[in-house]
């Protein structure tokens, strides 16, 4: 019998490592401790409900458990075999409780390639990963396949890069591999910067070992010995369990010198990313590895061509590597048979805002939306209505109701205005204001932008202000037309990737939601009431009672009125913080 | 004219070199050396800075540009207890926005300043990658999760002896 | 030669493989607008961050548009460069750069000569829209005793940064912060005074913009031609005559010693004399001390050391005053000519005019900012006051002429005044790389042999490569003569010297690329480097038509020394024409 927990960054927060040893200590007063291991795993994916245990063979599944809860587990379905129904997940809409992940809705519809041994193994043993065929796609490939056979397959089998572009995996090895040089580089892209996608950080906690064995594979390819993984300092979890993987890799034969026997020699070492989120975008990363400001630079040349140090360099992201060795081992055709015409195999999304199930989940591509956010997602939180979904972060834009049956696959996102990115989906209610949406965002690419170019550099500034204007109440019609021809330039004319797509999220949600555009403009109102500058609390005079409370809790002073008659607020003085509305006890305030 | 006395420790320029040499001396080692050298020093001072160039044999105005394009490099002393609000997109929908309003009210600073005291710094992130947490506060190494602007004054309340 | 067709505006261009967009353009007549884009051919220099995005153009086939600056032409490429997509494209980028830019052309010294007015202009920008609520990112302002840095009016080119760290290696300046604060700076957005900065002032000279602009010293030098009790001479550099012209609209390369002398007598110099007088004198100095110091090498004299490098660029003192510190002995100790010039006039010829220094105002006229630096040293000082009290670059200069209404291309020819005006095509060539080692050559060559030379002209020393050495035969001593222009290869240079694997008797470097006549006080080269070779051309010319061509045949020259300083390297000229040097290497190890 097995206990996993789940030990990714966000069930850690949660205690998992003190769950972890309260079983253990649990198991060795039963004197169980043989039979039964506890295995501190990467993450499960359903971060919602963590931390998560899961017991092996029998599926269980175990939510929101405390250490106090240690003890029950052991006694009463270790020890008795009777599962301890309070920790089971109930679904949200039949309220029945679910034994085992597989029945469970979040579960059901997922695929796992890139996530396989996620929540399965232990990080940190090297022999869990090898258990469960690991490195056999690399000695397959070192044994079996020269470099363009390797390349062939991958090619064959329709892998795309998932760090958002979506540019053919195979396509770009063969470049890098037919540009002769003395020295050339493979570079894993673990430098994860879409505020709300983490599906790279969780497969590096996970399962480290698959993408060091994709970096080999890669390199054999290519005719490159040396790899690098930019990760973001950020990351402290993924960057020791990388460092413990590398170590357990070279010792087991597996990087280092004439690997599996054979000619090919390959090693890898980890660089740090220091906070700059443009330094997702492949030149920028380069120069970032080279000790320099991480701008980035007009393509042609690629990195294929010129790369680190000037040298041919391939660069993939984390989750794209994952796909490698599945692919090796199970075929071309398998991979190619999952997803649409042009997006083969799954893709791993972070699900998260105004959604029950917040989680990371790998779904075939093809998936529609509503199956990710209604079926996976379990639906809206507090059972308020669906408004939007926002795809590819930053980059991405806001898609609406009217999208919810689309095909996800990266043509079908760029085609309704948004993309994949790197993953991240958050799911906004009614509540949301979408102009405040794309200022977020906005926001985000102002402070990003790296500065080379003016389009990005001032540009996104522009666009930043104007939408400020709007959730103020000051903006003009003539601002959304400023908005569009703005943001239309920047895409048009910026450097790089960031400034390419940066107005992405103001042009889809002009597009979605002009009404709450105008709304903010023409009526300056915000229909979600979360434009502070827009809303106006006002005491209902037949309600209000005169009980001074209001009066007595606002910070500014800006209520007055006499004890036992209605009061009133001046508007010129209220900052809007709603102490006001918490403290009537008689529903006599309102926003409008 | 320009001889600017600095005011580092002998052993504290010891260290500095002993770093760089670790990385060989090598220009293109500079992030790593950075990011060694901040934790060590908690902060890169200039004069920090100015021996780092010396010791990968670069022009000081390049390390301050490498220094000041990376957000996680700070010329500021952080605070004892360092604050992070994550304003990434799950935990804004979350209302991050308010528990930083909260912080940023009760300690009395703005976001990149420290507190008088040295106690608290206080500054925002782009996602832990804990987003079934949101919204999420690091203090430290600690991360809280599910923060209410209420639940703020708590949590400070926990670093005050 | 490998090559590519393309069609640019429907119509069809081949060009060698490599070739970008704009340059394929350029070739069929088409001008694309580019700003931030930089190249000095003859130069090694190039500047393409592709930043500024106002030279985009479409391409067929291509999602969104094309920087034409370093876009590479392909085989079968479709471009079209002025269609409404990219003039819309142009315009709005251009507002949005304006958007973050003051507007204070009307007193902006780069007024009239701004790159970015000029594409203001170009791409008909009537109004910012957006403007009253735009936020500007603004920085403190630094003045130097040379340039000033006014980095609100900073456009990210990073012309300046090549020119800083590629060309010149100074490592001054670098990009800093990042997004919408992003800008050129020195380390910690100090001041330039506290930076490596040798004040050669290229930066100066390539920035499009008025971000980095020169310090005025006319107001000062017309109070003082304007104050009764001062007698003020000017003195003028050999590169300014090569320059002066292009402000007026001459082409590149016209000489106009004469008029130039002309306009500064009608501005109301007392006294027009010749920094080439100067240039002279340092010949003299400079070519005795090489005697001096080869001598003494030869035989055997361990204290002596070689090469000797020339003195007379104040950026490349400056330059290894910060960079050379542990050979801060081997330069010639003689001063520059514009320091020559002060120290004779303010004794020499103040004792002949019977008065004192301090009644002397001397204004020097230069190809250079580090000039104005240089002037202000505290060893170039007798009790407070200087041996050259101000510095006015050849901009400056042209800006006076029209200040003053002077019709300059109506002037006739004068000469300067006796004595310190008297000059030999040896100084004249003083402002090409080379000219100062060429001109030492043909004095010492004949001091040291006592043989008159079999020809004046060394084509050997001349050119455009960076670094450059040659071997003269001194009547079977083979003199081994380097020399280099540009910091960035007078650092190669001094570092082959240092770790012995060159080995030379004598040295010349010059700061600038071209040497002064490509200085950073000359008119503007807009990325021309055609200009420069064309200036070069003009010194040599000048050379060549003067009756005397050797330093030490200059009969003020002989004058002087017969009159006042006895002989070359005698006390009395080592006080007056020699100096030290110091270390401005930070002392960032606390003993």
């Amino acid at each position: 019998m097995h206990l996993l927990i789940c030990g990714g960054t966000g069930c850690k927060a949660s205690s998992s490592d003190a769950i972890a040893e309260k079983l253990k200590l649990e198991l060795a007063a039963n004197t169980l401790q043989d039979e039964v291991q506890v295995i501190l795993t990467g993450c499960f994916g359903f971060c919602e409900k963590g931390p998560i245990v899961k017991v092996l063979p029998d599926n269980t599944f175990y939510i929101q458990v405390t250490p106090e809860d240690a003890a029950e587990i052991v006694k009463e379905h270790v020890v008795k075999g009777r599962k301890v129904e309070r920790l089971l997940y109930v679904d949200p809409t039949k309220k029945t409780t679910i034994e085992d992940s597989k029945h469970m809705g979040f579960y059901r519809k997922q695929m796992r390639i890139a996530l396989r041994n996620c929540g399965f193994i232990n990080p940190e043993n090297i022999d869990e990963y090898i258990a469960r065929e690991g490195y056999q796609a690399l000695g397959k490939v070192l044994t079996e396949y020269n470099p363009q056979q390797t390349i062939d397959i991958i090619k064959k089998s329709g892998l795309r890069g998932r760090g958002g572009g979506g540019f053919p995996t195979g396509l770009k090895w063969e470049i890098a591999s037919k540009n002769p040089a003395d020295q050339k580089y493979v570079v894993c892209n673990a430098d994860e910067g879409d505020p709300g996608a983490f599906m790279d950080r969780s497969i590096l906690e996970g399962d480290p070992h698959s993408v060091l064995e994709a970096m080999a594979i890669c390199g054999y390819c290519i005719g490159a010995s040396k790899g690098l993984i930019y990760i973001r300092a950020e990351y402290p979890l993924a960057i020791k369990r990388l460092k413990v993987a590398i170590d357990q890799a070279r010792e087991y034969g597996l990087l280092g010198n004439n690997i599996f026997g054979t000619e090919f020699s390959f090693d890898i070492e980890l660089r740090y990313g220091a906070g700059a989120f443009v330094c997702g975008e492949e030149t920028a990363l380069i120069h970032s590895m080279e000790g320099l400001r991480g701008e980035s630079s007009n393509k042609p040349p690629y990195p294929a061509q010129s790369g680190y140090l000037g040298k041919p360099t391939n660069v993939n992201n984390v989750e794209t590597f994952a796909n490698v060795p599945p692919i090796i081992l199970k075929g071309a055709d398998w991979y190619f048979s999952i997803g649409t015409e042009k997006s083969k195999g799954t893709k791993v999304f972070a699900l998260a805002g105004k959604i029950n199930n917040v989680g990371l989940i790998e779904v075939p591509m093809g998936i529609t939306l509503r199956e990710v956010i209604f079926e996976i997602g379990g639906g809206i939180k507090n059972g308020k209505r669906f408004k939007a979904v926002q795809t590819g972060g930053p980059s991405g834009g806001c898609l609406t109701e009217k999208h919810l049956d689309t095909p996800i696959d990266f043509d079908n996102l760029v085609a309704a205005g948004s993309m994949m990115g790197s993953g991240g989906m958050i799911v906004m209610d009614e509540d949301d204001c979408m102009v405040s949406v794309a200022k977020f965002y906005l926001d985000f690419t102002v402070e990003e932008s790296c500065g080379k170019c003016s389009p990005c550099r001032i540009g996104n500034k522009r666009l930043y202000e104007l939408l400020d204007r709007i959730t103020k109440g000051e903006g003009t019609m003539e601002d959304l037309e400023r908005l569009r021809n703005l943001s239309q330039v920047i895409k048009d004319t910026s450097l790089c990737g960031l400034g390419q797509t940066s107005p992405n999220p103001v042009l889809s949600t002009l597009d979605n939601f002009y009404d709450e555009y105008v709304a903010h403009v023409v009526d300056k109102k915000c229909p979600s009431g979360q434009c502070k500058s827009l809303m106006k609390y006002i005491i209902d005079p037949e309600a209000c009672v005169g009980c001074t409370a209001c009066a007595r809790n606002c910070p500014v002073n800006a209520i007055s009125g006499e004890r036992k008659k209605p009061h009133e607020i001046n508007q010129s003085i209220c900052i809007k913080c709603g102490a006001c509305m918490d403290k009537c006890k008689f529903d006599a305030i309102s926003i409008k | 004219m320009s001889h600017i006395k600095l005011e580092l420790k002998p052993e504290q320029v010891a260290k500095i070199k002993e770093i760089c040499k670790s990385f060989n001396n090598d220009p293109g080692e500079l992030i790593n050396v950075l990011h060694k050298t901040q934790e060590t020093f908690g902060y890169l001072p200039a004069e920090v800075q100015e021996v780092v160039a010396v010791e990968l044999n670069i022009s000081v105005a390049k390390v301050y540009g490498v220094v000041t394009f990376y957000s996680f490099f700070t010329m500021i002393p952080k605070g004892k207890h360092p604050i992070s609000i994550c304003t990434g997109t799950a935990c804004y929908v979350r209302g991050a926005e308010k528990v930083l309003d909260e912080f940023k009210r009760i300690l009395n600073v703005k976001v990149g300043e420290t507190t008088p005291d040295g106690k608290f710094s206080l500054n925002c992130l782009r996602c832990v990658g804990a987003c079934g947490l949101a919204p999420v506060v690091l203090i430290g190494e600690k991360v809280y999760g599910r923060v209410s602007p209420d639940g703020v004054k708590n949590i400070i309340k926990e670093y005050e002896e | 030669m490998e090559t590519v067709k393309l069609t640019i505006d429907n119509k069809q261009v081949e060009v060698p493989k490599g070739t970008t967009i704009y340059k394929a353009a350029r070739k069929l007549g088409i001008d694309i607008p580019v700003l931030c884009y930089m190249e000095l051919h003859d130069l090694g220099v190039e500047n393409k961050p592709a930043g500024c995005r106002i030279c985009v153009v479409e391409v067929e086939g291509r999602r969104n548009l094309a920087p034409s600056c370093a876009t590479e032409c392909a085989e079968g490429m479709v471009v079209k460069t002025h269609t409404t997509r990219v003039i819309n494209a142009r315009r709005t980028v251009m507002e949005l750069i304006l958007s973050d830019h003051p507007k204070d052309c009307l007193t902006c010294p780069k007024s009239g000569r701004c790159d970015l007015q000029d594409m203001a202009v170009k791409l008909g920008i009537r109004e910012i829209p957006g403007q009253e609520y735009a936020e500007m990112s603004t920085y403190k302002k630094d003045f130097s005793p040379s340039i000033i840095r006014d980095v609100d009016k900073c456009i990210m080119c990073r012309r300046c940064e090549t020119m800083c760290n590629e060309v010149q290696t100074v490592g001054a300046l670098s990009a800093v912060n990042r997004g919408f604060m992003a800008v050129v700076a020195p380390a910690f957005e100090q001041d330039l005074e506290k930076s490596p900065c040798t004040y050669c002032g290229q930066c100066v000279a390539v920035c499009p913009t008025g971000a980095l602009t020169e310090v005025d010293h006319t107001t000062k030098a017309i109070r003082a031609i304007a104050d009764p009790t001062k007698t003020v001479l000017v003195q003028t550099a050999p590169a300014v005559r090569a320059a002066l012209g292009e402000e007026f609209g001459m082409k590149p390369g016209t000489l106009v010693t004469g008029k130039m002398v002309a306009a500064l007598r009608q501005i109301g110099f007392d006294y027009v004399f010749d920094t080439d007088f100067a240039a002279d004198l340092t010949i003299m100095e400079e070519g005795t001390e090489l005697l001096d110091r080869l001598t003494r090498f030869l035989s055997g004299d361990k204290n002596v050391k070689l090469p000797i490098l020339t003195s007379c660029c104040p950026g490349w003192v400056n330059f290894f005053e910060h960079n050379f510190t542990d050979m801060l002995e081997v330069p010639s100790s003689a001063k520059s000519p514009q320091q020559m010039f002060g120290a004779i006039a303010k004794s020499y010829f103040a004792e002949k005019l019977g008065k004192k220094r301090e009644d002397l105002v001397v204004v020097s006229v230069m190809p250079c900012l580090a000039k104005k630096y240089e002037c202000q040293r505290d060893e170039f000082k007798v009790d407070g006051n200087p041996d050259v009290d101000f510095s006015i670059s050849t901009r400056e200069l042209a800006h006076l002429i029209k200040e003053f209404n002077i019709n300059f291309e109506e002037l006739p020819d004068e000469d300067f005044d006796r004595p310190l005006g008297e000059s030999t095509g040896a100084a004249v060539i003083f402002g090409a790389t080379g000219g100062v080692i060429e001109a030492a050559v043909r004095t010492a060559y004949e001091v040291y042999t006592g043989k008159p030379l079999p020809k004046i002209d060394f084509t050997e020393l001349r050119g455009m490569e960076g670094i450059r050495s040659a071997t003269i035969d001194f009547n079977g001593l083979p003199m081994n003569i380097g020399i280099a222009h540009g910091l960035g290869n007078a650092r190669k240079l001094l570092e082959d010297v240092r770790s012995g694997k060159a080995n030379y008797h004598a040295i010349e470097v010059m700061a600038c690329p071209g040497g002064c006549i490509g200085g950073g006080g000359q008119p503007l080269h807009h990325g021309n480097s055609a200009i420069i070779k064309a200036r070069m051309e003009a010194i040599y010319r000048e050379d060549a038509g003067k009756p005397i061509r050797k330093s030490h045949e200059n009969p003020y020259i002989v004058k002087l020394y017969e009159e006042f300083l006895g002989k070359p390297m005698s006390e009395k000229a080592h006080h007056l024409l020699h100096t030290h040097y110091f270390s401005k290497k930070k002392d960032i190890y606390i003993k």
